[in-house]
């Protein structure tokens, strides 16, 4: 375990160096949270019918999302891709340990230190906007531990899929058209764009079920107490299900490609 | 034996690309792929502490041989035994044992400082403390890191990079050492400490080492043993006194005049250069001793200094891989 742990800090420790990136994205994040929330003020304003989610709710729901957008695998780890493309990646090989989890390390200090510097600050300006625009903090601590612990657990989707990512590089050098493809089926399948419950029930009942809801979607619908403690188990067991499926499949490839892999060049 | 490598072959499929719009989109519905046979059936032997010289021009198999035995590569077809494992087979548990050098490539963390990069490194290898700070300590006195080994690695020269890329393979150990051109790139003064260093690692370590390069400097100062490839094939492997005595026995002598020469004509002798009264001319010991040869020559002109030398090892190489067509 102490070599993987070691991986994260020094890792953490690079990201945290990367302060002004982390600020720009940080009020990226802001008015993309702010024009989603204005498209959605306009929607609940003009529509009679009956909205699954409150407006508040939506509000808190698309704050948490952008918060934790570091968090979510739409782009691999540009260092492994760029080892992979340079040839670097050699030196990976000649080191004793299981080369997945060594990277699914790197990809844990990835989402999770320029994540922790963008949305704490982010979390302070949201909560003081103005009331139509601002985010709400849960109504009980409950509701706060469920978050934490889901957001741990999308934590882990996360790390597989950014893991998928960095090895199809190893097939396509290149990896642009996967990163594209998924951060397209990332935003918007795990209701970072739109947040899931406002998606038609047919089309929610299978979202529902893919690994991306438990991105986004189960964790902030435990922040706004949408889904009670309660219920907390049955999530959690559910992200753990998926980012289980997911590793399995990782090492699978990625210890079938080792077998033929080629390194070019002196 | 340390190293065994039996009848290694191994294949490249490269794809061939046809220019222009049009190629362009016949690749799309067909590729066309060339093989490459990098190695063919190579087999060779090394043995407990020896320093092994692995050359052989670009595209030979050099690299292919180095990743194979460092077990990043699955040769087709042979087998290959690195201190009784297969490296490929069992290269996780393997991998612990050797050290590898890729001198084109880094294995340091880029925006970090030095020993940051070594402290990882200390983690992975799980090197015991007392081992860590022992072994540390020496390579920062052998290579003098002491200076730089704060400073990110970004900011560092190449030769100073080199340096920590030598001490960073070595901080867990390994019994053998396998550099991929070591000193690639390097100015005079940091190929010397490379050198140095690696020579000592030898003797005073008993590390076994193979060493792939293009530079022919570092085969004479460190390597007892060359090995020769061209064409995935290994065609030479022995001393470089045997290498020499392969390609040519010529020696060189190089003769300081008074006054012009306009050419001469002796048997076993050959006029290589002349340029403002200085002659090179290489000749066959066998045919005619270097006292017979300088007799003759003082006869016929003022001499103002003599030097006798062996070939340069370069062109020795450079006339090798001419006379194999490689």
């Amino acid at each position: 375990m102490k070599p993987f742990i070691s991986i994260i800090k020094i890792r953490f420790n690079l990201m945290l160096q990367y302060r002004v990136a982390a600020f720009a994205g940080g009020v990226t994040q802001f008015f993309f949270g702010m024009v989603m929330i204005m498209v959605l003020y306009g929607f609940y304003n003009s529509s009679s019918g009956e909205i699954p989610i409150d407006y508040k709710v939506a509000v808190t729901y698309i704050w948490i999302g952008q918060a934790m957008l570091g968090m979510l695998p739409w782009n691999g780890d540009r260092e492994i891709q760029d080892l992979i493309r340079t040839g670097n990646v050699t030196y990976e090989l000649v080191r004793p340990m299981n080369l997945y989890n060594y990277w699914f390390a790197r990809a844990f200090a990835l989402r999770t230190a320029p994540t922790l510097l963008k949305s704490i600050p982010l979390f302070i300006v949201v909560l003081l906007l103005p009331k139509d625009y601002s985010m709400e903090l849960p109504l009980n601590m409950l509701s706060f531990i469920g978050w934490i612990v889901t957001t741990f657990g999308a934590l882990l989707i996360s790390c597989t899929i950014t893991n998928i990512i960095n090895i199809t590089t190893l097939y396509s050098i290149s990896g642009d058209g996967i990163q594209r493809l998924l951060s397209s089926i990332v935003t918007l399948f795990s209701g970072m764009i739109v947040p899931l419950p406002l998606f038609p029930d047919k089309l929610k009942q299978i979202l529902n079920y893919l690994p991306f809801s438990g991105l986004v979607d189960i964790p902030a619908r435990f922040f706004t107490g949408e889904i009670p403690f309660y219920q907390l188990f049955k999530y959690f067991l559910f992200q753990c299900i998926w980012a289980l499926i997911i590793y399995i499949l990782g090492q699978w490839i990625l210890n079938r490609k080792i077998k033929d892999l080629i390194v070019q060049g002196g | 034996m340390v190293i065994v490598a039996n009848q290694l072959s191994k294949e490249y499929k490269i794809g061939q690309r046809k220019s222009g719009i049009v190629g362009g989109l016949q690749n799309i519905i067909h590729k066309e792929y060339k093989i490459v046979k990098a190695l063919e059936n190579i087999s060779f032997e090394i043995g407990e502490g020896e320093l092994v010289g692995y050359i052989g021009p670009n595209g030979a198999g050099k690299s292919t041989t180095i990743k194979i035995l460092s077990g990043i590569l699955t040769p087709d077809s042979g087998e290959c035994k690195v201190l009784g494992k297969v490296p490929y087979k069992e290269r996780i548990n393997y991998v612990k044992d050797i050290g590898v050098v890729f001198g084109q490539r880094t294995q340091l963390w880029w925006d970090l400082p030095v020993i940051d990069s070594f402290e990882l490194l200390k983690d992975i290898y799980k090197i015991p403390k007392g081992d860590y700070i022992k072994v540390k300590k020496e390579l920062i006195e052998w290579l003098n890191l002491e200076s730089f080994i704060n400073t990110p690695v970004r900011q560092l020269s190449l030769g100073q990079k080199m340096r920590c890329e030598l001490a960073a393979s070595l901080l867990h150990s390994p019994q053998v050492l396998f550099l991929d051109e070591p000193t690639i790139g390097l100015d005079a003064i940091s190929k010397l400490a490379v050198r140095e260093f690696i020579k000592k690692l030898n003797k005073e370590k008993g590390v076994t080492v193979i060493l792939t390069t293009h530079d022919m400097d570092d085969i004479e100062t460190l390597c007892n043993r060359v090995m020769v490839i061209g064409k995935g094939q290994i065609l030479l492997d022995g001393s470089l006194e045997t290498l020499r005595n392969t390609v040519s026995k010529d020696r060189r002598m190089i003769l300081e005049t008074y006054e012009g020469t306009n050419g001469f004509s002796i048997n076993g002798a050959t006029l290589i250069e002349e340029e403002k009264n200085r002659l090179m001319i290489d000749f066959n010991p066998d045919i005619i001793t270097p006292a017979e040869l300088i007799n003759i020559l003082s006869t016929k002109y003022k001499i103002k200094d003599i030097l006798i030398e062996n070939t340069p090892i370069e062109e020795i190489i450079a006339k090798l891989y001419g006379e194999l067509n490689i």
